[in-house]
């Protein structure tokens, strides 16, 4: 259960960050807060800010947002024993973090620049990477037994 | 279980004012002085930074406004081909004046970022910046921290390229630049001109490649100036 716990915050994070590109990305504030030397402006200004039309940043949000539900989703009581939920974060979050070396790799070798933001959200979705294959791999009941029951038939 | 979703719920508030706070606070934004017009104008007998050998037989000023998305097009996609053809062949120098137009918001700002990076050896390669990475043109979004980092990237170093800016060092050159234009009759950018004479007054599209090389080797044809051997930039 902890590792869901942590998948829910790492994704609440992760959500709030791709808010602000995305919310910057449409107009909203002004310059971007980057730091003394970072290179958010270029990056978020090239040619591979937009994907299908839309700003990168939208994306991630919609990809957070989707694991910190399913994350919520999990805890519950009803939820803790099945691992279908632990398989579904672990395929987002694949496809999440694919994305993101993609973009990582655009950002080091056709950009030429690194923006801070854009590698806390790497940091932040290979987390959940990491911690989503280690809850598939420890069920959820195993780790925490003592916090949560889980659902047991109706008395015979 | 409650205190876990407590825990969420202030993450989520916390997170909801720092973004909030980001948005509003923004980052660097124009220095006044340096994008807008200066109060005075000045001659400091600069002429504009140049392409191209001193005794090459045919000049090109071109009147550029860095805002302008046909002189980034120009730049971009014509203007290597016109390095390889008629510069480093030592036909043609190439000079480039600001012509910072009215309607654009930024581009006296971007003229005079492209300045302070010429200070410092790096006019060229901040042009470059300038124009490939274009879109800041589109957004209407103060670009004060885009071009540190372009400058970053043209190899400026961003103290003195602060300071510059900062002060509006080259305002009064840049304006100069534009009143120059204004006195050749420049009416649009880009604008060019062959040893001092307009050209392409009537043609109707952005003159290419293939039509500088065709008036160049005009010019040497009727000329019959020698061209230079190695090219230079200044």
């Amino acid at each position: 259960m902890r590792s869901r716990q942590a998948i829910a915050l790492l994704a609440l994070v992760g959500l709030f960050v791709a808010l602000y590109l995305w919310l910057h990305a449409l107009g909203f504030g002004g310059p971007i807060k980057c730091g003394a030397s970072g290179g958010c402006e270029t990056v978020q200004t090239s040619s591979w800010a937009a994907f299908l039309g839309f700003p990168v940043a939208f994306y991630g949000v919609v990809g957070y947002l989707a694991v910190l539900i399913v994350a919520l989703g999990s805890l519950r009581p009803a939820a803790l024993a099945q691992p279908g939920w632990d398989r579904l974060v672990l395929v987002l979050s694949s496809i999440g973090a694919l994305f993101t070396a993609y973009l990582t790799y655009v950002e080091l070798f056709l950009i030429h620049a690194l923006c801070r933001w854009c590698v806390g959200s790497a940091v932040i979705i290979t987390l959940i990477w990491i911690v989503s294959l280690f809850s598939l791999r420890s069920p959820a009941t195993r780790i925490d037994r003592g916090a949560s029951q889980p659902l047991r038939g109706p008395p015979a | 279980m409650n205190r876990f979703y407590m825990m969420v719920g202030v993450l989520a508030v916390v997170l909801g004012i720092g973004v909030f706070a980001l948005l509003k606070t923004g980052g660097a934004s124009a220095p006044a002085a340096a994008a807008g017009a200066p109060p005075t104008v000045v001659d400091d007998s600069f002429r504009g930074y140049t392409l191209g050998q001193e005794n090459a037989p045919v000049e090109i000023v071109e009147y550029l406004d860095f805002e302008c998305p046909v002189c980034a097009t120009f730049a971009t996609i014509q203007m290597p081909t016109i390095t390889e053809q008629l510069i480093n062949t030592g036909k043609a120098r190439w000079r480039f004046r600001d012509y910072p137009l009215p309607i654009h918001k930024y581009s006296r700002f971007a003229a005079h970022a492209a300045q302070c990076a010429g200070a410092q050896g790096r006019y060229f390669a901040m042009q470059e910046q300038l124009f490939s990475h274009h879109q800041w043109a589109q957004t209407g979004k103060d670009p004060s921290s885009l071009f540190r980092d372009l400058a970053q990237a043209a190899g400026v170093d961003l103290k003195a390229y602060d300071a510059c800016m900062e002060a509006g060092r080259y305002a009064g050159r840049i304006e100069y630049s534009r009143q120059e234009g204004d006195q050749r009759v420049v009416d649009g950018t880009p604008t060019f001109f062959a040893n001092g004479k307009k050209l392409f007054p009537n043609l109707r599209r952005l003159p290419n490649s293939d039509d500088f090389k065709s008036l160049v080797d005009s010019i040497i044809a009727h000329t019959s100036a020698k061209p230079a051997a190695r090219p230079a930039r200044r």
